[in-house]
This record gives C-alpha cells, sequence and structure tokens, in this order.
C-alpha cells in the first residue's frame, strides 16, 4: 500500500456568522450577506480543493472541549440541527455528515501509543459542534467527503499554553503516523479565529457592515504579525511566538488547533496562501493553507 | 422565611452528569443523587412558581441568554462523559418570566436576550439540575447563562434584575445555581470507585467554603470570590460568579439557613449539594470592601484617562 500524506492544511475559522450570511438551504435563519472578504476567500479555497484529490478531511475543533484527553468522532453518520449556543439566532443548521471511522480508530490507536489520553465518541446522539460544521461546509458545501473531528482538550486552561503546545505537537505528530499508515490522501483543517476578544453587544442587524471592526489596534498588529509569518513560511517562528502570541490576543489558538497541524505537516518552511482575513463581531479571522505540492502552491492574496 | 423575600430558598448543585447517568458507580455519587432527591422533595412540598437556575455551564458571550422557549425538547449529550450515556429531556420555561426578566436586566444596564429556538444546546449542568430537581415539570422553570468576560459588577446586576422580575410577577422561586466548587478535574479516565478531590488543597478550600454555607454566610461567600478563583479554579473564564449571583438574587447578607446536604467528588472535582434558606440570625465578621452595584455601566475605561 502507498504511503498515506496530508495533500493540504487549512486555516479555516468558523464564526457562524458566515454561514449565516451565505443563506444555504441547511441553515434556518436567513440574512442579506456580510464579511464578503472571509467568504469570497472560502470559495476559492473551496474551488483549490475541488481539483485536489482527497479521501477525507481531519478536523480539530475549539468547540468540542474535553477535560479528559483528546476524542475523536467514532460513528459512521451524524445527522440532526445544530444550534449555536452563543449565536443561536444566526446559526440552527441541519447536517447530515459522514465520518471515516477507519481513519478515525487508527489516529485514535496512534495518539495512545504516544502516551496521550484519548477517547472515541460513539454515542449516536452526539451533536457534532458548530465548529467543524461551519469550516467544513465553507470549505467543501457539497459535504461529499467523510470527516473526522477531533476534541480540543484545554491544557491551557489546566496547566498553560507551552503544556497544550506540547501536547498539541505529539497529537499531530501521532496522527501523521496513522494518516500514512492508512494510506489515505487527508486534507487537515485547524478550525479557528486569530486574535478572539469578541464585542459583547451584537447590533440589530448582525449583518450590518457597518458596526464591524476588530476590537482593537493591538489584536490587529498582532494577528498582521502572525499572517506575515505565515506568508514567509516561518512556521516554526509562529510556533514559538504562540504562547505569547494567545496571551496577548486572547486568541483562538488556545485550543491548539494550528500546532497540531503545523506538527502534522512538518512543520512547513514554504509561504502560506493567504485568501483573506476580516474581523466578525470584533475577532480577527484568517483564512490560509499550507500546500505541499510545489506545483500547485501558489501567490493568492 | 422573611416575610418579603421572592426567594423561598436557594440550592447549589453541581455540574456533572454521574448523579444522572450513574448514581451507582461510586458511594458519592449517590449520595449526591440522594440530596438531589431530597431537594426535588422539598421544591415539591414548597408553594414555589418557578425554579430559577444560573449554569456556570452555559457560557454566554453576547449578554446574558435567558431561555424562554417553553417547551425545550432535545436529548443532550455531554462533550467528556458522552460514554455514561444520553440526556433526554422535555422542560417547561416559564418564557413570561424569562422576558420580564430580560426586560428587567435591560433597565439595570445589561445587555440581554432570550433565546427560543427549537434545538438549542441547553447545557450539561442546566439539565442535569433540571431533571433531578423537577424531573415530571411541576413547576416551570428558568435558566439564565454566565457571560464569559462579565466581571463582578455585571454579575450582581444580573442577580438583582432576577429579583426584581420575581417581584414584579410577584413570583416565589427557588433558586439553583450549578457550578462546582474547586473544578480541577482528573485529566484522565478513572474506575469511578477510585474518584476522590483533585488535590487536598481544593478539599481544604471546599471544606472552608462548605463551613460558610453551612453556617448561612452567604454574602461573606460573595465577598471572598475573587480569593476563591484564584485558589481553587481552573481560569477557564474571569471570575468565579455563582456566589455574586445568589447573593445579588437571594439578599446581600448572611442571614440564612445552611445545610450541606452532600459533598462528594466529581472526576476530581468539588461537587456539593447545599440548601440556604432565608431566615432572620446573621452571622459573620468579614470586612464588607467590595462595593455594592446596581446598574451596570459598563467596563470602565483607563486608558485614556489621567495625566500622561
Ligand atoms: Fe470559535
Amino acid at each position: 500500500m502507498k504511503k498515506g500524506e496530508i495533500v493540504l492544511g487549512c486555516l479555516a475559522p468558523h464564526p457562524p456568522h458566515l454561514v449565516y450570511a451565505e443563506n444555504p438551504p441547511q441553515n434556518e435563519a436567513f440574512s442579506e450577506g456580510g464579511w464578503e472578504t472571509l467568504r469570497w476567500g472560502y470559495a476559492k479555497l473551496a474551488r483549490k480543493l475541488k481539483t485536489i484529490d482527497y479521501d477525507a478531511i481531519v478536523i480539530f475543533t475549539p468547540h468540542w472541549q474535553t477535560y479528559i484527553g483528546t476524542h475523536f468522532l467514532g460513528l459512521p453518520g451524524f445527522k440532526s440541527k445544530s444550534v449555536d449556543p452563543v449565536f443561536p439566532n444566526l446559526f440552527r443548521y441541519n447536517y447530515d455528515l459522514k465520518v471515516d471511522v477507519e481513519l478515525a480508530e487508527a489516529m485514535h490507536e496512534e495518539t495512545a501509543k504516544a502516551g496521550i489520553i484519548t477517547k472515541m465518541m460513539r454515542n449516536p446522539d452526539f451533536r457534532v459542534d458548530y465548529g467543524t460544521i461551519t469550516s467544513c461546509h465553507l470549505l467543501n458545501p457539497d459535504w461529499d467527503k467523510p470527516i473526522v473531528t477531533i476534541s480540543s482538550n484545554r491544557n491551557s486552561h489546566y496547566y498553560s499554553n507551552e503544556v497544550m503546545i506540547e501536547q498539541a505537537k505529539a497529537l499531530g505528530e501521532a496522527c501523521m503516523k496513522a494518516i500514512e499508515k492508512s494510506g489515505k490522501k487527508v486534507v487537515l483543517v485547524s478550525s479557528h479565529s486569530l486574535s478572539h476578544r469578541h464585542f459583547v453587544t451584537e447590533a440589530p442587524l448582525p449583518e450590518d457592515m457597518s458596526r464591524e471592526h476588530i476590537y482593537n489596534h493591538s489584536q490587529y498588529v498582532w494577528d498582521m504579525k502572525i499572517i506575515e509569518m505565515f506568508r514567509e513560511g516561518k512556521m516554526q517562528e509562529v510556533v514559538d511566538i504562540m504562547p505569547e502570541y494567545t496571551e496577548q490576543t486572547i486568541a483562538e489558538t488556545e485550543a491548539g488547533g494550528l500546532i497540531w497541524m503545523m506538527a502534522a505537516m512538518g512543520v512547513p518552511s514554504y509561504p502560506a496562501e493567504i485568501y483573506g482575513y476580516q474581523s466578525v463581531i470584533g475577532t480577527g479571522n484568517c483564512i490560509a493553507c499550507w500546500d505541499p505540492n510545489t506545483n500547485t502552491r501558489e501567490l493568492v492574496l | 422565611m422573611s416575610e418579603d423575600s421572592p426567594i423561598l430558598f436557594g440550592l447549589y448543585v453541581p455540574p456533572h452528569p454521574q448523579p444522572l447517568l450513574s448514581p451507582d458507580a461510586n458511594k458519592g455519587y449517590s449520595n449526591l443523587r440522594s440530596a438531589f432527591e431530597t431537594c426535588r422533595k422539598r421544591i415539591e412540598e414548597s408553594d414555589a412558581d418557578l425554579i430559577l437556575v444560573y449554569s456556570t455551564t452555559w457560557p454566554s458571550v453576547v449578554g446574558h441568554q435567558i431561555q424562554a422557549l417553553k417547551e425545550s425538547i432535545w436529548t443532550h449529550v455531554d462533550d467528556d462523559f458522552h460514554y455514561l450515556g444520553s440526556m433526554p429531556y422535555n422542560f417547561s420555561i416559564d418564557d413570561e418570566f424569562a422576558h420580564e426578566y430580560c426586560a428587567a436586566a435591560e433597565k439595570r444596564g445589561l445587555h440581554a436576550r432570550t433565546v427560543e429556538y427549537e434545538g438549542f444546546p441547553i447545557d450539561t449542568g442546566s439539565v442535569v439540575a433540571l431533571s433531578l430537581l423537577n424531573p415530571d415539570n411541576r413547576i416551570p422553570a428558568c435558566i439564565v447563562s454566565s457571560n464569559m468576560y462579565s466581571n463582578r459588577s455585571e454579575t450582581i446586576v444580573l442577580g438583582k434584575s432576577a429579583r426584581d422580575a420575581l417581584i414584579t410577577q410577584g413570583k416565589k422561586a427557588v433558586i439553583v445555581v450549578v457550578s462546582s466548587l474547586s473544578n480541577r478535574m482528573f485529566t484522565e479516565h478513572i474506575d469511578p470507585v477510585d474518584d476522590r478531590i483533585h488535590s487536598p488543597k481544593d478539599n481544604e478550600w471546599n471544606e472552608k467554603i462548605l463551613q460558610f454555607f453551612a453556617d448561612g454566610r452567604l454574602e461573606d461567600l460573595s465577598q471572598l470570590s475573587r480569593e476563591i478563583h484564584g485558589q481553587i479554579r481552573v481560569q477557564k473564564v474571569v471570575a468565579y460568579k455563582p456566589a455574586w449571583w445568589l447573593a445579588a438574587t437571594m439578599g446581600q447578607h448572611n442571614n440564612y439557613e445552611g445545610e450541606v446536604l452532600a459533598y462528594e467528588a466529581l472526576h476530581g472535582s468539588g461537587g456539593a449539594v447545599i440548601q440556604l434558606t432565608p431566615s432572620t440570625g446573621s452571622f459573620g465578621d468579614k470586612e464588607f470592601d467590595e462595593d455594592d452595584v446596581e446598574y451596570y455601566q459598563g467596563d470602565r475605561n483607563v486608558l485614556n484617562k489621567g495625566d500622561f
């Protein structure tokens, strides 16, 4: 069997506002649009994904928060309605998705071998989190590929950002081993915003773009610094600066997604493709991807 | 109970699902379950019109959210303890109270909204509490979220708004705070028979807090909240808020009959079932140095003030 590989790694933020703004038939809420910079960026990345041959999407989500180890979705399908607990006015999405259980189990096994506490989630009533659904919908609106969701273990709350980084690295390396053994072609998705301070009030019309801006300038400057390093392919430096960045911007990187993805991809030293940056209810969001294939890697923005 | 209080009594209960889903896995879980059942009976025997829940496992970002869907029906599964089973629920919500609470919160300067959506994910703590305390929906309920950024003044004002709404509607309520004491869990899966409080330090602090509760010293606990947060709370949110909300809702004093019905470990965290009933005797000698607040006026902006 040919060795499996990671064919693309995507940074895919999941504000439910983006799905809301798209008005897909699965979502009950109706909008007049909004956040085009991100949505158009997502559409371009989704088109690129269509040109890539892959078997499954593996996504790491901050909105399935576990304190006792790292959990993997472990049933072949999940069908239900996801209602965002924070923005229920925007996101009430009927989903019907397929899981690559074989791949999930293989990653679970390698993760356990690496000494990480881990568990398969096999309760059929479990609701898949809105982070998974938002990022996957925007990357692949056809939902024609199976996914694997990995929960985010909240090591940063229990210990520190440094401990979280070490564990996320070990998890990424374990997932990579499992992918190689599986012989599959996999797209990794790290689902989160960058700076993550929200406004605690909402405009009467949430998509009123005259009200949308970054929470403060300091968050913006930090986000730009990180994105500049993405562009320059300085991912080891991003990993090194991550505890400071996360603390300064209350970044959603605290869940460990980006570190997990970078570790699985061998910490790329090539430039990321940037698809857009915009604030959503004050948080900073960047869509980016790391394409290991030099023939298809391009300068997007 | 004092004549004019709209609160019959207050309960402090743990959020974890073991007392609901696996009470027989450990003696402590079944003790907690029995304590929940005692409280259920006491609620049944009271003339409460409403059960109002403040849940620390329902975080909100956009202001304060108040559950208002009259028939809230779904099957909930916990993010960590999914293997213990599903939690189907069917709660009757007092939507009129929910709207009144929202209006009262807005009057006091808070950003608040009701949520009325089929399938809204009611949190584990609220599901456990309402399933065990009010299994047949004998009394309508309401649930309010805990804003992840809010600190003391906002939480105090949120509590006072609940009291305003009860007085406006002339309702008698049992109020329920869903929260652990120490909230550090074991980070690995354990055999339930081996469950214990995560550390002696957590246990000592829990015992100290329980002494205050047993003595009815609610305002003293409210004044100690920041210290408790620093000592025994995993820093997931900015502050330990349950005592603030409870004190502001029930009355900011120490005139309570306190009863600790159970205190046990829940995967390492401190789980207690406690009842506080308004009374006339006073206890406590702490110096109250935290200011009282009636209206929320937003966070103070200190960055553009003073001489540069
Ligand atoms: Fe998020």
